[in-house]
């Protein structure tokens, strides 16, 4: 089966001024395409917290959406600095976001727990001193 | 009921996305930390929050929210209200606190 369309985004760490601008268009071409607002929604929700995840943690990375007839994939990859320990970043409310970060009202420790609920397969693999990549799949 | 005429009935002042004003609520959430407002807030809802930096417009156009509540005088960033106005999402603005907005949604039906 082809490919239909693949958006790739370059996201900054720390540049919140645009941080969203990477969810909110592939948002804007999902639903140009005709995607099923369901199946929008989750997209969003799960490119959002990956695209928040990469400028509040990362060091700089980049997210790649590929649209088949079938699924959505959203790959989320950094260049660091990795995550010591996996399963503690999957637990809901866990999380190593600093105060200042807190107080904009990230930091809550739902953003990976929110990617794995909003994918129908979700895989994350990361390495402290090179880095993380998360891959959601989503059935339309 | 339409934002333009909760925001009449509230006293809320429209600070930015004023040509979506006509857009329907269909329900209210309350949260200032935005992967949770992510989880859980429904379509159509107006969110009512203390939260004025420019990501909450993201969160709002992705959730399709009616619109967004400003609560406790809290000044909105100006870059907040461009983008807003931008993404066609309203901004509406009180110097009530939280509490006192979700009776008056109540009362309203919302």
């Amino acid at each position: 089966m082809g490919e239909m369309v693949k958006l790739e985004y370059r996201v900054s760490s720390e540049d919140f001024e645009r941080a969203g601008d990477a969810s909110s268009n592939t948002k804007k071409v999902l639903k140009k395409i005709g995607i099923p607002s369901d199946v929008i929604r989750r997209a969003a929700i799960v490119t959002y917290e990956a695209e928040m995840n990469l400028v509040i943690h990362s060091m700089g990375g980049e997210i790649v959406v590929e649209i088949f007839p079938d699924r959505i994939i959203v790959t989320a990859k950094d260049f660091g600095p990795g995550i010591p320990d996996v399963d503690k970043a999957m637990q809901e409310g866990y999380s190593t976001a600093p105060d200042r970060i807190r107080e904009m009202g990230f930091g809550a420790g739902m953003g990976l727990p929110n990617m794995k609920k909003c994918s129908d397969d979700f895989s994350i693999e990361s390495e402290v001193g090179v880095g993380t990549e998360v891959v959601m799949t989503l059935y339309i | 009921m339409t934002v333009k005429e909760m925001a009449g009935r509230l006293n809320l002042k429209p600070a930015a996305g004023l040509d979506a004003m006509e857009n329907e609520v269909a329900g209210a959430y309350v949260c200032d930390l935005l992967s949770w407002v992510m989880a859980h807030a429904g379509k159509g809802s107006a969110w009512v929050t203390i939260q004025a930096h420019v990501n909450i417009v993201a969160v709002a156009c992705l959730l399709d929210l009616a619109c967004i509540i400003v609560c406790e005088g809290v000044e909105v960033d100006a870059d907040t209200l461009e983008k807003a106005n931008d993404e066609g999402m309203p901004v509406l603005t009180t110097t009530k606190d939280a509490y006192s907005i979700c009776c008056g949604l109540k009362d309203l039906g919302i």
